[in-house]
């Protein structure tokens, strides 16, 4: 076993993994974030998408101890308490999920893309966005919830410079 | 994944001892997506893990003997978008923004990409038609390795279980020279590709024959096949579309792909003629 730092939607973690533990079972069962979800397990569907260090990354194919000392953003740390951010409302009113196995990491790599590129093309979201398949087939959803967060601001870097400014 | 080991060294050297210790049993890990995958597979079953995520200096691109030096470790990601490999290789640029996702080219490093051995990866053959040589580091010391010598059987590299990828080498590319690497996708834009085509075209000072040329392909065969006897075939000529259809019909020739789900090997030796044909007008175009 080996002992590893990382800080999970920004709370810091002392945790004991064995050395081929992966970060989607490290997330999952040592730490209980279940909303990080396993979906093909070989890297294609972009289920278990997760931020590291603002990178969206592969959790199924990165072992835990891969990322010792850096900072993790699931789905579990989008939200503030009950106050759902941009992209979470945006995929509620623009019907952007139907079974919901694959929202958690469409709306992190969505995340990913904003920062990056606040305001999107549909041609920029749709390119972005190949690696999260939707089991359902919703795609056109998805599209648009992503388009209407960006169109509110969403994750971009300013809205979030803005607002800490205006504290 | 049990009775496994995993190493993080702080420095190449100490990162090597380690290669050195454990010999076979020892892996080098960079971005995962090949390795970690091969593990879950159980096609790999390493006892130590050698990890180069805390060894400095491994992801740099660096000017170097007039061309550059991209240091293994740098993620496909990095490398589509850094400033220097778009100004100086904007074929290799291009190619890699088209390999898988960008979450897989988030982590899957150049390094890692060369070290596979896969005859369907792009990048390979996009860097053998640029000259690339593969840079090693062992206990031992340090060589290069021309990359059209790396790759001696299907998943088979020059490298030796003990050394280390640290960087790959692109020298300055000639004048009067353009490079690019045709990908041919039907089934969906993330796949690997059915072929692959680089071709790299030198005309001569007045400009109406072919100094030189490259040609190297993936899914050609049981590894990345650089077609050197339908190179010479061109190098003097006037650049015509009957000398592209010439060569083009002797790679289709000395191709030996693998039939698969993605078609026959008939099927493939076509798609390898048409691809050479469009590769060379495009580069021929362009200049």
């Amino acid at each position: 076993m080996t002992t590893i730092r990382l800080s999970v939607n920004g709370r810091e973690h002392e945790v004991k993994v064995a050395p081929g533990r992966l970060l989607l079972d490290c997330l999952r069962y040592d730490l209980g974030l279940t909303g990080t979800k396993e979906g093909c397990g070989v890297g294609v569907c972009g289920a278990c998408t997760v931020l590291v260090d603002g990178k969206m990354t592969t959790s199924c194919l990165t072992l835990a101890a891969m990322v010792d000392g850096a900072e993790i953003v699931t789905i579990e740390g989008v939200a503030d308490g009950d106050e759902l951010d941009a992209l979470q409302r945006g995929f509620v009113e623009h019907g952007g999920f139907q079974c919901g196995i694959c929202t958690p990491g469409q709306i992190l790599a969505a995340r990913a893309l904003l920062e990056e590129t606040p305001h999107p093309t549909p041609e920029q979201v749709k390119s972005w966005m190949t690696g999260n398949l939707c089991r359902c087939t919703g795609y056109y959803k998805i599209v648009e919830s992503i388009l209407a967060a960006a169109e509110e601001g969403g994750r971009a870097p300013e809205r979030a410079e803005a607002e800490r400014g205006a504290l | 994944m049990t009775d496994l080991d995993f190493r993080a060294p702080t420095d190449l050297a100490e990162g090597t001892a380690l290669l050195a210790e454990h010999g076979p049993d020892a892996k080098v890990l960079a971005g995962g997506t090949a390795l970690v995958l091969s593990m879950k597979q159980r096609l790999v079953r390493p006892r130590v893990l050698v990890s180069l995520q805390r060894v400095p200096g491994l992801a740099e691109v660096t000017p170097h003997d007039g061309g550059l030096r991209i240091g293994a470790r740098a993620t496909l990601r990095d490398l589509e978008t850094s400033p220097p490999i778009a100004e100086r290789l904007p074929s290799l640029r291009d190619t890699i923004a088209r390999v898988a996702t960008v979450r897989i080219r988030n982590h899957a490093t150049i390094g890692g990409n060369l070290a596979q051995g896969d005859p369907l990866m792009d990048v390979p053959a996009v860097l053998m038609a640029l000259d690339a040589t593969v840079r090693l580091a062992s206990a031992q010391g340090d060589r290069a390795v021309p990359l059209a010598l790396f790759y001696v059987d299907r998943h088979t590299i020059a490298a030796r279980p003990d050394e280390i990828i640290t960087a790959v080498d692109v020298p300055a590319q000639p004048l009067r020279t353009a490079t690019a690497y045709l990908k041919y996708v039907p089934r969906t834009v993330t796949d690997y590709p059915t072929v692959g085509v680089a071709a790299r075209l030198t005309l001569d000072e007045a400009g109406d024959r072919v100094d030189d040329v490259r040609l190297a392909l993936a899914g050609a065969g049981p590894t990345t096949l650089r077609a050197v006897a339908a190179e010479d075939l061109l190098r003097g000529r006037r650049p015509t579309t009957g000398a592209f259809a010439e060569v083009a019909a002797t790679v289709r020739d000395m191709a030996a792909p693998d039939a698969d789900f993605r078609g026959s090997a008939e099927y493939k030796r076509e798609m390898i003629e048409v691809h050479v044909r469009r590769a060379l007008q495009q580069v021929y175009r362009s200049l």
